[in-house]
């Protein structure tokens, strides 16, 4: 019982750190962004590249992946998603709008990867130490991601709530056509919102990459997931991202321990379904 | 102006024209009409739910999914006009059971909805074909070549036209405009919100099983994996949303050169369609914002002006 | 609303035309007239994207182009009159959709009209494409294909040739060596199964259940997973807590990687770990971080076939990276087969196929390979990595495999 509570809690760690960066992009920024995965791959493949040809240390290539990704997402915000918030005439059209775009934007990095990297699968190993949590014993990478989502998103909820920035964003996120009003820079906010999305991405796919085989084509997989923590937990939540994610790692472990492995993901979208229909802004949305 | 009838008498002729064409055209020619026709027919009827209660569905390869499966089930257990009957009954059942628990979501929930309803019908079918029926792949030793499937995807095209324009002309066509514009205000006029959002939805989703239905034969082999592509409803979405989804002919004229595009595509940038295909999309969205019928009408008025 | 309608069917009429001119015309410049013969065109559809690219990056297209290279090289494809022609390639990308390849192939046959038609990657497309290359007269050699149902197969379309075996193959050599191990009293009757829910995985388990039942073993645990999972914590803890000392998964390279990597974190060594697809790559003991003495899987080399070594290191030096374990030397064995047929009976499609079926050939696989009912049977079941290869084993060893080594080491 406990092994599973621990396990399921490490799975978990690895969604609520994927879904995280997502929440704040979509919550503050408004972007609904279906190429988020493939931001997640294309930092996969980075780290792989620079672990096996430079032999830089997966952590220590935080260092450099993590910046790359903010400076990135910054520029994908101001040259694709500048132009849609500043015609769209209400918040639906925004949506449609950035929708579409990403969607294009997800086949953009996927082929471009493709095209670099072509269409095989990639892994390595690292940190696949064994690592003893209460009696279980979980691998050590996954373990990272875990504590690196409590640390993020415990630093994202002290900046958010405690800082006068966070005031900014959050104001943004709840009245973006009224926040100007008070002087507020809503387009530097939504653009920094974005690419701290775009960061976590970079080190949600660090993480990542050290312990799942991935492919330049797999990154729906974790848009899809990361979408449905986001959803789970209400959009634009950090710590409705976390509970949500860590319940989704709960819900697949007990699922796959005492029902059938084979219906983890059946399951996943059942709760996901039903929570939807019963509280349709998310656990910790606000309607 | 051109009355209804010269646009009959001349929809027809079009027909048809295509409807002969396999006898004239190469097998390859037949399989790009059939490919063509398959997804006007679904684009149309995506449309005809989506465009007037402005929902983005994403459940457009849960319906064609079930249609195929069906197929692959039941093929050699019951005659064929029989198991198209069956895939279009099941699509209609699941489409009310669907339609009556999610119609009050609205925007991106209904999307993310719909998608998650497409992932866990696939992992329903799965589950159930290792643990229960102990099959995964299923063949399907149908007489049907590829113009034989044209010509059914063809005809159910032409119905399907049929009704949407039907629907447009109608009473619930007019309540559709107000419920588009408003629905607040439809609600009030006396307008049955929810009734007509169910009607458009099982019709709609009946289509698109059918579709589903009629096209499995062209594979053989039939597994959750082949017909479960999520490719199928974003491919359905974009025809449609980029020849407008409010207009009859707006997802015809998406559908039809987007295809011809991605053939042309693949055919000659085999290694980098996914680029070329992501840039495009990113260009459809700046220049085209409402579809390529708005554009035409916007800068028609502006020519005019 | 007429106004618009006319003014749409106008302008669909135009595009159509537009788009269908353009069309053929670029499609015209990629077709080849087949009279002029200063070259032999072959075709194929692969998945270059989508969820299939990883199996056909591995094993499919690396042969193919590594085969048209060679041939190229040496000055073309010899003909029976002894002259050669070079090979000029046309390939496309299926993106890993069902209709998309059929459609692919259709163009290839009428549209491009090439000479020969290299089949696809997977079980399920070679079997979406079999009733078209039939239709069109093409031998279709499905090389990355595994079915029980070969034969049948052969039957309805004479024109196939099977070149991977089937399931119940790969079961049945694995059950020999796993009642040779009961008999030696190495691993108790115990097994513990999971297979990935897809065509592969359920094709293999099926036949696996009847198969090691009937020899006596107690399937303790039998599960499938979806082929989306990444986390197997859970599934291997259960696995470990059946007391089984045999554990057999019929999985994927990505889970098959990461039930490598799991296992060593949980300390997790049955004495027999037989795995899916990916264990036979020769990345694999690089994924799993350090030794993978005595992990199974399907297929494996013979160590002392020269024919193999030497295709092993020209595909290292062509590609860039070595040919996986198992399915790679099948696929490059029937290119080999066809190169050989074509410099004996010419390009005609049913002398090929009249050939192929009753002739003997020289391949990487031996001086003497040839087809039994279109089917390749000379295929190596079971294999196991030794001393960082991964060889070929039986219960006893012999005709181009060695003994297995069990039980298997603890990781390191």
């Amino acid at each position: 019982m406990l092994e599973h509570v621990v396990n399921g809690l490490v799975l978990g760690g690895t969604y609520a750190l994927v879904a995280m960066g997502l929440t704040i992009q979509y919550g503050i920024a408004r972007i609904m962004n279906l190429g988020f995965g493939d931001m997640i791959i294309a930092a996969c493949f980075a780290t792989y590249v620079l672990s096996t040809t430079l032999s830089i240390n997966p952590i220590v290539s935080l260092l450099i992946i993590v910046p790359a990704g903010y400076a990135v997402s910054d520029v994908i915000y101001r040259v694709l998603m500048k132009p849609l918030v500043d015609r769209a005439p209400d918040d639906g059209a925004l949506e449609v709008d950035s929708i579409l775009v990403t969607f294009g934007l997800l086949f953009v990095i996927q082929g471009v990867l493709l095209a670099i990297f072509g269409g095989g699968y990639t892994s390595y190993s690292f940190l696949n130490t064994p690592v003893n949590v209460l009696g279980t014993v979980v691998a050590g990478n996954r373990l990272l991601a875990l504590v690196l989502s409590l640390l993020i998103g415990g630093a994202l909820v002290v900046i958010l709530f405690r800082s006068r920035w966070g005031m900014i964003l959050r104001a943004v996120a709840l009245a973006p056509h009224s926040a100007p009003l008070f002087g507020i820079d809503t387009d530097r906010a939504a653009r920094t919102a974005f690419a701290i999305g775009g960061a976590m991405a970079a080190t949600g796919g660090v993480v990542v990459s050290m312990f799942q085989t991935f492919t330049a084509t797999a990154g729906v997989v974790f848009t899809m997931k990361a979408l449905i923590v986001v959803i789970l937990g209400g959009k634009g939540s950090v710590p409705g991202a976390i509970v949500a994610g860590l319940l989704l790692g709960l819900v697949e472990t007990f699922v796959a321990a005492y029902v059938d492995p084979g219906l983890t993901l059946a399951a996943v979208y059942t709760v996901f379904l039903v929570l939807l229909l019963v509280r349709p802004n998310g656990l910790f949305g606000k309607a | 102006m051109m009355k209804t009838s010269h646009g009959f008498a001349l929809a027809g002729i079009a027909i048809i024209l295509l409807a002969i064409a396999p006898l004239i055209v190469s097998d390859y020619w037949t399989g790009v009409l059939l490919g063509m026709t398959g997804y006007v027919t679904l684009a149309t009827a995506w449309a005809l739910f989506s465009g007037p209660t402005r929902y983005i569905s994403l459940a457009t390869v849960a319906f064609f999914g079930v249609g195929a499966y069906t197929v692959a089930v039941l093929n050699e257990a019951l005659p064929y006009p029989l198991v198209l009957i069956c895939a279009a009954g099941i699509g209609m059942v699941m489409a009310l059971v669907v339609g009556l628990s999610t119609l009050r979501l609205a925007g991106v929930y209904f999307v993310i909805f719909t998608f998650g309803l497409a992932e866990l019908v696939r992992q329903t079918v799965s589950w159930w074909e290792v643990n229960v029926t102990y099959t995964m792949g299923r063949y399907v030793f149908l007489p049907f070549e590829g113009r034989h499937i044209y010509w059914q995807l063809l005809a159910l095209a032409v119905v399907t036209f049929l009704i949407a324009w039907t629907i447009g002309r109608s009473r619930i066509g007019l309540a559709l405009k107000a419920l588009g514009d408003d629905e607040t205000v439809a609600a009030h006029a006396g307008v049955d919100v929810t009734r007509i959002k169910l009607l458009l939805f099982v019709i709609s989703s009946t289509i698109i099983t059918l579709v589903g239905a009629i096209q499995a034969p062209r594979w053989t082999y039939i597994e959750p994996s082949i017909v479960f592509n999520p490719t199928v409803s974003f491919m359905t979405l974009i025809m449609a949303l980029l020849g407008g989804a409010m207009r009859l002919w707006g997802p015809l004229v998406g559908a039809v050169p987007l295809f011809l595009l991605f053939e042309w595509l693949s055919v000659s940038f085999p290694d980098h369609f996914s680029i070329i295909l992501g840039l495009l999309f990113i260009l459809i969205v700046f220049v085209m914002p409402n579809g390529v019928l708005a554009k035409i009408e916007d800068l028609r008025k502006r020519g005019r002006a | 609303m007429n106004k618009t309608l006319f003014e749409a069917a106008r302008l669909t009429r135009r595009q159509t035309a537009c788009a269908l001119a353009a069309l053929a015309i670029a499609v015209g410049a990629h077709g080849v007239a087949a009279q002029d013969r200063d070259k032999v065109t072959i075709g194929y559809a692969i998945s270059k994207s989508g969820p299939n690219a990883g199996g056909a990056d591995m094993t499919v297209t690396p042969n193919y182009e590594l085969w048209v290279q060679e041939v190229n090289a040496a000055g073309g494809l010899t003909l029976p009159d002894g002259s050669q022609l070079p090979i000029e390639v046309i390939a496309y990308d299926d993106r890993s959709s069902a209709e998309e390849v059929v459609r692919a192939v259709e163009r290839l046959a009428t549209q491009d009209e090439v000479d020969i038609i290299l089949p696809p990657w997977g079980t399920g497309f070679n079997l979406a494409v079999a009733p078209l290359m039939a239709k069109f007269g093409y031998p279709h050699l499905a090389g990355a294909a595994v079915t029980d149902k070969a034969s049948d197969f052969v039957e309805r379309w004479d024109t196939s040739f099977w070149f991977m075996g089937g399931s119940v193959d790969y079961v049945s050599a694995f059950t020999d060596i796993l009642v040779a191990e009961r008999e030696a009293g190495r691993i108790n009757d115990k097994i513990a199964m999971i297979s990935v829910a897809d065509g592969f995985g359920i094709d293999l388990v099926k036949a696996a259940r009847p198969s090691f039942e009937a020899a006596g073993f107690d399937i303790t645990y039998d599960k499938s997973f979806p082929p989306e999972t990444s986390d197997f914590a859970t599934i291997l803890n259960e696995a470990a807590n059946s007391e089984a000392d045999t554990f057999v998964a019929f999985t994927y390279p990505p889970h098959t990687f990461a039930l490598t990597k799991q296992a060593k974190v949980a300390s997790y060594s049955p004495p027999v770990f037989y795995l899916g697809v990916g264990a036979g790559f020769p990345v694999y003991p690089g994924i799993a971080g350090g030794s993978v003495e005595g992990v199974m899987s399907l297929g494996g080399i013979d160590p002392d076939n020269e024919l193999n070594s030497a295709y092993r290191a020209k595909h290292e030096e062509i590609v860039g990276r070595a040919p996986d374990y198992w399915g790679s030397v099948l696929i490059y064995a029937s290119l080999q087969m066809l190169e050989q047929t074509i410099e004996r009976v010419g390009l005609d499609k049913s002398a090929i196929a009249d050939e192929l079926s009753t002739g003997t050939f020289s391949t990487v696989l031996g001086e003497e390979t040839r087809l039994e009912n279109n089917q390749l049977r000379a295929i190596n079941w079971v294999g196991q990595w030794q001393d960082g290869q991964f060889v070929a084993v039986s219960a006893e060893g012999g005709g181009g495999t060695v003994a297995a080594e069990l039980p298997k080491p603890d990781w390191e």
